[in-house]
């Protein structure tokens, strides 16, 4: 027998994604539609000796084709037939829930309407007869608790089960439809037919509730009591910074950092002489033992160390998200990110951007408009990732030892200032003429199922981890060969190398801010590559090797070990905030920039993010000189 | 009297949705004439304002809301 083909369907916020978790567990495959960019989940199980094939439709309000994700579950009910189509009904929200039902039933789609969280719909005084609905319908209805395994679990029997042919559309759905399609023959004007059709449905929906389900007046609900602190005024505002505190906090200080350490520790006290030892005795030649620990074991290492700051970030932010909070960090925000030209929804991703810019950029999708989604891309790379803040810590440390806080404050601050003033800019030039809205649903707060955060947590930095393991790889080998190799083959001496020949040619742009030398041009280019290589690359170049370490003990006397070096010498610290200023504005690195053109869908939009970030850094970073110049420091 | 101009804790009902770009989302999402819209709270400076209609709850901006035709009621 072949495989049972499951489809799951629903408007967003309906725990639609936690039952698809509970039901396929790991076992799923996270893909992308062909042409667009959106996720594409797929999962097969095993259920009573059959095989099933479950995949989860992108949480829609209707069928539509109105934005990326509706032209997605429209095309796929066009060209797929699936055995069994669940729609995830939130049971607090059926009202509007039904509107994507009806539409489906219009589509001649056989449906098993599921209403989850029926427990919480009681709550808040709706109660549904199931075996009403079912009449009025005509199709099998169903109830899960959300995060309740075994209560998903009992869906499963019901899909081998389920015999879809058995149910026939209602009366009532029938005669609605035949009333859809008088609508659509109706010759009237194809907006004016659509809004008809809104209404019937509507109209339908109002037939069911009064004969399926009674709703009676509820006291304040927590989501209304938590909403008068969490969204309202400028309370709101000072209860999220103090959020959003204690997220960094978390990440960054209590359990990321530590946590990084060890790794780090791992890596320069266990791998790294266990891989010379291993070399050395098995007779490796020398430059191969270069290449592994100086260029393989240093670059992959380095960016490992940031592997649980970003994800200890992408937990809580996923967890946020599933209580319902970010919506309302969208909805408090809005008053601010609208002045700036962009969208509250931009707030997600912003937020992520400081973890990396990769998953920050794909996180757009979630945008309403054209406008909203390609400025927050576009700026988005100006926010201080974890990549970046290596650069930051070391120069800090080497040139304003006694204001490292303040320094490093004071450039995650540009960022943020960079990012709205661009946005700004952005908004009221070559978007000027579209327009930008803001509907948002504010779900109920809910605590959200674990297994769905971390797998939501896991999708968004699993691009991270991949990162470390091809292009930071590639990246590593690259610049080893380059600092180690000239048109005569192996050289000792770097001055005379392909690198040094990169740099020099790139530094000329640097003049007019003071830091022309070969080795920050060498840094600025393989920055590109990935923002680790900045600091990795002027460890290497000024012959500091492997001593140079930014975790937080260590950063003071790496600081030391490069000021004794010619690094001490090649900037004063006025060119050191100039070249601070210009590697946290410039180009994002390569795999941000190839994210670019798939989110932006267009060669010319990462073309466009390359040389105007650039652009924007080079000015920056002029001001930052010439002007410091101007007021006698040096 | 216009969506727009309500203040929180105000009851409405919806007597039409003026022509707009975002005039098949808006009724796609619950807000279609006769129907009951409760003003719960607004964002920092009064925008955007937070409506419960249909049993669930939407956000959306003051300008946005300038296109719906409303009547007090209760």
């Amino acid at each position: 027998m072949s495989a049972l083909s499951v489809a799951l369907t629903g408007n967003p916020n309906t725990g639609k994604s936690t039952i698809f978790n509970e039901l396929t567990g790991a076992r799923q495959k996270i893909g992308n539609w062909p042409g667009v960019t959106v996720d594409k989940k797929v999962g097969v199980i095993e259920h009573n000796g059959r095989k099933i094939s479950v995949i989860d439709l992108p949480g829609t309000y209707s069928i539509n084709a109105r934005s990326q994700e509706e032209q997605v579950v429209s095309d796929f009910f066009k060209t797929n037939k699936p055995d069994i189509v669940v729609n995830i009904i939130d049971a607090s929200n059926i009202a509007r829930n039904l509107f994507l039902t009806i539409q489906l039933m219009e589509n001649g789609i056989p449906l098993i309407l599921n209403l989850n969280m029926m427990d919480e719909a009681e709550r808040h005084g709706i109660k549904i007869d199931m075996k009403k609905l079912e009449a009025a319908f005509g199709m099998p209805v169903t109830n899960t608790v959300g995060r309740s395994n075994k209560s998903v679990r009992k869906l499963l029997d019901v899909f081998t089960n389920a015999v879809m042919t058995n149910y026939t559309p209602s009366k009532l759905i029938s005669e609605h439809i035949e009333r859809v399609r008088n609508l659509e023959r109706s010759g009237l004007a194809p907006a004016k037919v659509e809004e008809e059709i809104i209404s019937a449905r509507y109209d339908l929906i109002d037939k069911i509730m009064a004969s399926a389900v009674t709703v009676s007046a509820a006291g304040k609900t927590l989501t209304e009591k938590l909403d008068s602190f969490l969204a309202n005024g400028v309370t709101s505002i000072l209860l999220m910074i103090a959020i959003f505190y204690l997220m960094f906090q978390i990440s960054f200080n209590w359990i990321g950092q530590p946590l990084a350490d060890i790794v780090g520790e791992f890596f320069d006290e266990t791998l790294v002489p266990w891989a010379a030892e291993s070399m050395e005795a098995a007779g490796v030649e020398g430059w191969m033992q270069s290449l592994v620990s100086d260029g393989i074991i240093a670059g992959v290492g380095a960016v490992i160390n940031f592997v649980p700051l970003i994800f200890t970030l992408f937990i809580i932010l996923s967890f946020l998200d599933g209580t319902g909070y970010m919506a309302r960090v969208a909805f408090i925000m809005d008053p601010i990110m609208r002045r700036a030209g962009l969208s509250g929804k931009s707030i997600m991703p912003l937020m992520m951007g400081f973890g990396c810019a990769v998953p920050a950029i794909m996180a757009n999708r979630a945008l309403d408009t054209h406008k909203d989604r390609m400025i927050s891309i576009f700026v988005t790379p100006f926010i201080t990732c974890n990549a970046k803040v290596p650069i930051i810590a070391l120069f800090a440390a080497m040139f304003f030892p006694d204001n490292v806080a303040n320094v490093v404050f004071a450039m995650y601050f540009l960022g943020i200032i960079t990012a709205i003033v661009m946005a700004k800019v952005l908004s009221s030039t070559m978007f000027k003429e579209q327009q930008s809205t803001f509907l948002l649903e504010l779900p109920p707060y809910r605590l959200p199922d674990p297994k769905t955060v971390l797998l939501e947590a896991w999708d968004k930095g699993k691009g991270y981890l991949i990162k470390a393991g091809t292009i930071i790889f590639a990246m590593s080998v690259i610049i080893w060969f380059l600092s180690s190799f000239n048109s005569d083959g192996m050289t000792e001496d770097m001055d005379s190398s392909y690198l040094a020949s990169i740099g020099s040619a790139t530094s000329v742009i640097f003049a007019p801010q003071g830091f022309d030398t070969w080795e920050a041009g060498a840094a600025a280019v393989t920055g590109i590559l990935a923002k680790e290589a900045v600091v990795s690359t002027m460890g290497i170049l000024y012959g500091a090797g492997d001593d140079i370490s930014t975790e937080d003990e260590d950063v003071a006397e790496s600081a030391e070990t490069m000021m004794a070096t010619s690094m001490g010498g090649a900037f004063t610290p006025l060119t050191a905030l100039a070249f601070m200023v210009f590697s946290l504005l410039y180009s994002p690195c390569m795999t941000a920039l190839g994210t670019v053109k798939k989110e932006a869908q267009g060669f010319k939009w990462m073309a466009f993010v390359f040389f105007y970030t650039t652009a924007v850094a080079w000015v920056a970073s002029l001001i930052v000189y010439q002007g410091g110049k101007l007021l006698g420091f040096e | 009297m216009t969506l727009k101009d309500t203040r929180p804790g105000m009851v409405v009902r919806i007597d039409s949705v003026g022509e707009s770009a975002l005039k098949q989302r808006l009724m796609t999402m619950g807000l279609i004439p006769g129907t009951r819209v409760e003003i719960l709270n607004s964002a920092p400076f009064g925008d955007p304002i937070a409506l419960r209609l249909r049993s669930y709850n939407l956000a959306m901006r003051r300008d946005d809301a300038a296109q719906i035709e409303v009547s007090e009621v209760g």
